[in-house]
């Protein structure tokens, strides 16, 4: 949701991480009943996430190395899962089509996103309006968003592409395809996306110092300097941290690809969420399902250090 | 800040946001105009206005998709994970955000690091013990689930809001001897009711509108939300696009109503700054 507090929300946790650098001293204070009593405050949302999160992935990380089934009693294999992992097409295509998937989703909509903040910034009457309505896909189911591009868009009986054909247009379902489905998907999910986007980006921008702005008209900046030289400067932590979730957020990709191709045709649209899924729970392989979810962290993980890495090297500069 | 421009380049401007504003609302308004048609309407026009418009339509798949009950799911879900989350976090965001019990700093670590893990990470063991324990279609349940998933993202937006309340309050209050659970009802939770309405909009949409844990956990038409319930009509309906279409709108259109109404209000809100006590 789009507001100046979301915002502070977000800088504040985009700033966490530098928090880790510098060591705050708390006072070790005896535990007196006050204390308990505000531990006491924290124990119910630290307890159930511990239940839900955290002990299911450790047993998730224990099950990845036996050949459970869901029923009988597990065996330990060791490394056996992994070196089928490695050895199978299908999950090099996955991952292959994760990493598509991400760099793309991180780059086209944060583009689209700030161009239409900066419009946005130039115009007064008929924001609100505008905002509201590029924020609206997000607001709505994916299954919805999925099933109106599936039947009355990509459909070639009953969608807008088969009425183009129809008339002429060289228009074909992409979701039908395997060189396009994987894109078809992933244009609706940026299509419901940068919208969300851009209200973040405007909040931020509304929160820049008017008075920089003016003085670089005063010192005759032309629009596009005041854009990138002022204004963009001025938003980078949110951009940052945006594109840091949005890395993570992509790399989950499981709800628009399970119900419109469902890693189909072949394999061509998988990820390693949807393949996971459907390991554990179409073929009960839950020990081999749970190794792919183990390497989808790891790779996860390795994509959000290496981004980390690149901010700090450029915060350097 | 704003800035002023000739009226041509406005013109442009405005006709990129019409473009764009396009762009984005006609995939909806096609779900609702081709609710009305027939099928084989659909075939001949799939893009234009229905010549007959099927009113009807609505009534029918309400009651064929016991639609009804599913919503009804969607609805305590939504409320039962708003409150549970509110409660759960506002107490554990009033800790963090003022750092007043050892290890305060790992446990802020532990919520952030939760976000980034994906539900492949956690969801097989946690479907096994709740089929063990027989919790699979039970509401509870996924409240439960729902509660852990959307309390990260909470905690550190109450947080900010903590952290903008002066604490010479809190200290004046503990002067004036009160406990530290009076501290956290009278004091704190008063003043960070924007926040809360914030948080709690967000939760309820996010938990309205959630797929994988519902279609996972909630396997019945009686149990399912109205999102797990489409799921499992689309293969039921899949020739019927009027139908389902129906059904879209049926869940799409009361939580974008809502949604316009509040946004308006949020906007409103916010930028007549925070509630300083």
């Amino acid at each position: 949701m789009a507001s100046e507090t979301t915002q502070a929300a977000m800088v504040d946790a985009a700033r966490f991480h530098r928090i880790a650098e510098v060591r705050v001293v708390t006072p070790r204070e005896p535990l007196d009943r006050a204390a308990f009593i505000r531990m006491l405050f924290v124990a119910p949302a630290l307890l159930i996430s511990l239940s839900v999160v955290l002990v299911p992935l450790i047993v998730t990380v224990t099950l990845s190395f036996t050949n459970w089934d869901g029923f009988e009693s597990p065996q330990f294999i060791g490394f056996a899962n992994f070196a089928r992992l490695f050895s199978e097409a299908k999950f090099w295509a996955a991952l292959r089509n994760n990493l598509l998937y991400t760099s793309l989703y991180v780059t086209l909509p944060m583009i689209l996103g700030l161009l239409i903040a900066m419009l946005l910034l130039m115009v007064r009457v008929g924001r609100t309006l505008f905002q509201v309505v590029f924020f609206l896909p997000s607001t709505i189911a994916t299954v919805v968003l999925a099933q109106i591009w599936k039947g009355m868009v990509y459909s070639p009986t009953t969608g807008m592409f088969g009425y183009l054909q129809r008339i002429g247009v060289p228009v074909s379902n992409p979701l039908a395809a395997p060189e396009t489905a994987l894109m078809g998907v992933l244009f609706v999910d940026m299509w419901h996306w940068w919208g969300y986007l851009t209200v973040i980006y405007l909040g931020a921008l509304r929160q820049v110092d008017k008075s920089l702005v003016e003085a670089a008209f005063i010192d005759g900046a032309t629009r596009f300097q005041v854009f990138t030289k002022v204004l963009l400067p001025s938003i980078r932590t949110t951009v940052l941290f945006m594109m840091l979730m949005t890395i993570i957020w992509s790399f989950r990709v499981f709800d628009w690809i399970y119900i419109m191709t469902e890693g189909g045709p072949g394999f061509a649209s998988e990820v390693l969420g949807t393949l996971a899924y459907k390991t554990a729970f179409q073929q009960f392989a839950v020990g081999y399902a749970s190794s792919y979810s183990v390497m989808m962290s790891l790779v996860g993980l390795g994509a959000i250090i290496v981004y980390l890495r690149i901010q700090v090297r450029t915060e350097r500069r | 800040m704003e800035f002023q421009s000739q009226s041509r380049a406005k013109i442009l401007v405005y006709v990129i946001l019409g473009f764009a504003a396009f762009f984005i609302l006609y995939p909806l308004v096609l779900m609702l105009l081709n609710s009305l048609k027939t099928n084989f309407e659909i075939f001949l026009n799939p893009i234009g206005l229905p010549e007959n418009p099927n009113w009807g339509v609505f009534a029918k798949v309400w009651a064929a998709a016991n639609l009804g009950r599913a919503i009804f799911n969607s609805l305590l879900i939504s409320l039962g994970t708003v409150l549970s989350v509110c409660t759960v976090t506002s107490m554990a965001a009033w800790v963090v955000a003022r750092r007043s019990v050892p290890g305060w700093f790992l446990i802020s670590l532990y919520f952030l690091v939760t976000t980034t893990i994906p539900i492949q990470m956690y969801i097989f063991p946690l479907y096994f013990v709740m089929g063990w324990l027989g919790l699979i279609n039970q509401p509870l349940a996924v409240i439960y689930i729902y509660t852990a998933i959307f309390t990260p993202f909470a905690l550190f937006l109450l947080r900010t809001y903590i952290v903008e309340i002066p604490v010479e309050l809190e200290e004046a209050a503990r002067i004036d001897g009160a406990s530290e659970s009076q501290i956290f009802f009278r004091v704190i939770l008063p003043l960070i009711k924007p926040g809360l309405i914030t948080v709690a909009l967000i939760t309820g949409l996010s938990a309205w509108n959630e797929f994988l844990i519902a279609v996972t956990f909630l396997q019945t038409g009686e149990a399912a939300t109205a999102t797990a319930r489409f799921y499992q009509l689309i293969g039921r309906f899949s020739s019927n696009w009027p139908e389902q279409m129906a059904i879209a709108a049926i869940i799409a259109v009361p939580v974008v109503v809502f949604f316009v109404i509040l946004q308006r209000r949020f906007i409103e809100g916010v930028s007549s700054g925070a509630v300083k006590g």
